[in-house]
């Protein structure tokens, strides 16, 4: 009867606050925890995000406690931290889980540590199987893939995208949580938005990226136009980033980002084994490249060998009339 | 200043990943090892702080089996002052390796922790936040750009787009993201120097290990390539696959 909680996490736009994409996708995985556990799904909402308890209860929560004290947004690791370690201290979860977001991941190790608990971080999978909770998580960036059973009330992050939500509607009940944030060690002094709307690489659905064999940094538009035309994040490979033409934030591979899309598109990238890596678990994998022998090929669904500079465009013109 | 950086022996990026006869972990015949990339970039960019002060001391400490003296000696080439190795049978999971770290930190003082934000090998990016709960310390994880001003560390990171400045008291535990700082090669007279420093060596008080893995598997092979001619029909053909066979269009 142990029930489960999630952290709901919550950002701001210019329409005000709310709930993260990623938060259906890890309300679905508690719910089938929960079923198996024969518990309830208890989110935490760190704000008042307007109809927190409606657009949560149709993946499967069944109460939504929701923080509204001062100093809980912008968010803030310890205050977080404490709204979630009081809560599992009133409701002895089973399972604690979080997005593997930055947010996510920052929080989830620090409330493992405030929680004595055992931490899993950027799992693809878990279950309930024999009073235990058993994930599936990529190592050495998505080389293999361990099978691990995790110690008693453990903290999890679930990696963006790896879970289509899947609604389970009820009325879930809404609750505050009364908690009060501790002084500030950590204090937020600016946020730089990027000038032009990115699509986070780790929760996109559809990314296109460029290597080396764009040959220059001047020719990086012709990356750019496929991904606008396919309404793509961009990303680049190491090679790209080491050279100074792409920042650091769009490396795709071990040392960048590892990301698992619907649709990858690698355009002039070789394919070395730190990028391949990196999105080898994306679900469909497009490769062009001049090189027939390149190892990209291998992990690739369709290859086209030819040169980036005429197939990119050529492929945006046909993409821009077939998405019309 | 006085920063301790923590490091890991890990096995090297380009490593081809087989699994090993156990089936719970990666066969290790042949195999490199190296410091975690993101750790290297934590001892550059504790160096220069260092520099930067004036004064202070940046002590690299590692849990680890007895062979990573070696990346202890490299941090130590690269600038580093002192070394700590906390020596370890068998892995350790990202809770054990942080309740040993936080034991092995006992009687120490220090202004900032500062290691890679994973390592890259199990990729939990816990062991820094959760540090910083057992030491009761602020913590900012995947920083990409330090300053300390007044006694205070300014830090920068990127979180889906966007850049969040943050002023953070010290002492922190603050992980270290791309772009922090650009690690050096150690120099000759830094690998002469690097083998007269302290090294310190003492077992690991560790916690039990939070977790078990049952198995290890490479990823499922993917299927055999289509070819697409690279012209405007092979495009079409593209396309249409991409929506009617796969669906992600």
């Amino acid at each position: 009867m142990s029930d489960v909680l999630i952290y709901a996490e919550v950002g701001r736009d210019d329409g005000g606050l709310f709930l993260k994409k990623a938060t259906a996708e890890i309300a679905t995985a508690a719910r089938t925890v929960a079923d198996a556990t024969g518990g309830r799904v208890v989110a935490l909402v760190p704000a008042d995000v307007e109809q927190a308890a409606e657009k949560l209860g149709r993946y499967g929560v069944d109460a939504v406690h929701a923080v509204s004290a001062d100093g809980f947004m912008p968010y803030q690791l310890e205050a977080h931290a404490l709204a979630v370690t009081q809560l599992a201290g009133e409701i002895s979860p089973a399972l604690v889980l979080f997005a593997a977001t930055v947010v996510g991941k920052e929080l989830g190790a620090y409330v493992s540590g405030r929680l004595g608990a055992p931490i899993a971080a950027d799992v693809v999978s878990l279950e309930w199987a024999d009073g235990a909770v058993r994930v599936s998580k990529p190592m050495y960036a998505g080389k293999a893939f361990a099978t691990v059973r995790l110690g008693e009330r453990p903290v999890v992050s679930l990696r963006p995208n790896a879970l289509a939500p899947v609604e389970s509607p009820r009325d879930a009940v809404l609750e505050p949580l009364a908690v009060t944030a501790p002084a500030a060690r950590v204090r937020l002094r600016e946020r730089q938005a990027a000038a032009e709307k990115t699509i986070e690489l780790t929760e996109a659905d559809t990314i296109v990226s460029g290597g080396r064999g764009l040959g220059d940094p001047e020719k990086w538009d012709i990356v750019l136009d496929l991904a606008h035309a396919l309404g793509a994040a961009h990303g680049a490979s190491r090679a790209v980033v080491d050279a100074g033409w792409r920042p650091h934030s769009e490396q795709v591979g071990q040392t960048g980002k590892t990301v698992s899309p619907k649709l990858y598109v690698a355009c002039g990238i070789s394919g070395a084994i730190q990028h391949l890596a990196g999105m080898s678990s994306s679900k469909v994998i497009v490769a062009i490249n001049k090189d027939p022998e390149a190892p990209i090929f291998k992990v690739a669904d369709y290859g086209i060998v030819g040169d980036v500079h005429e197939v990119l465009p050529m492929l945006t013109e046909a993409t821009k009339a077939f998405l019309a | 200043m006085e920063i301790i950086v923590l490091i890991k022996r890990v096995v090297a990026t380009d490593t081809r990943v087989k699994i090993g006869a156990d089936g719970t972990s990666i066969d290790t015949a042949g195999v490199q090892y190296i410091m975690a990339p993101y750790d290297e970039i934590a001892v550059e960019k504790a160096i220069q702080l260092k520099t930067e002060a004036g004064e202070g001391k940046v002590t690299v400490l590692t849990v680890g089996p007895n062979e990573a003296t070696k990346e202890l000696r490299t941090a130590l080439a690269m600038g580093a002052d002192e070394a700590v190795h906390l020596t370890v049978d068998g892995t350790l999971d990202a809770a054990a390796t942080a309740g040993a770290i936080h034991a092995g930190l006992e009687g120490r003082s220090f202004d900032l922790i500062l290691c890679g934000k994973q390592a890259t090998d199990v990729d939990d990016a816990a062991v820094g936040p959760r540090l910083a709960a057992l030491l009761d310390l602020p913590s900012v994880a995947f920083a990409s750009a330090l300053t300390i001003e007044d006694g205070k560390a300014v830090v920068s990171r990127e979180n889906e787009g966007v850049t969040e400045v943050y002023e953070v008291d010290l002492p922190a535990v603050l992980t270290a993201q791309k772009g922090l700082a650009e690690p050096r090669y150690p120099s000759l007279k830094g690998i002469m120097k690097a083998k007269k420093k302290p090294l310190a060596t003492d077992a690991a008080t560790a916690p039990e290990n939070g977790s078990t893995v049952e198995a290890l598997n490479l990823p499922p092979a993917r299927a055999d390539v289509v070819t697409i001619e690279p012209t405007p029909e092979g495009m079409q053909q593209l396309l249409a696959a991409l929506r009617n066979d796969k669906k992600v269009l």
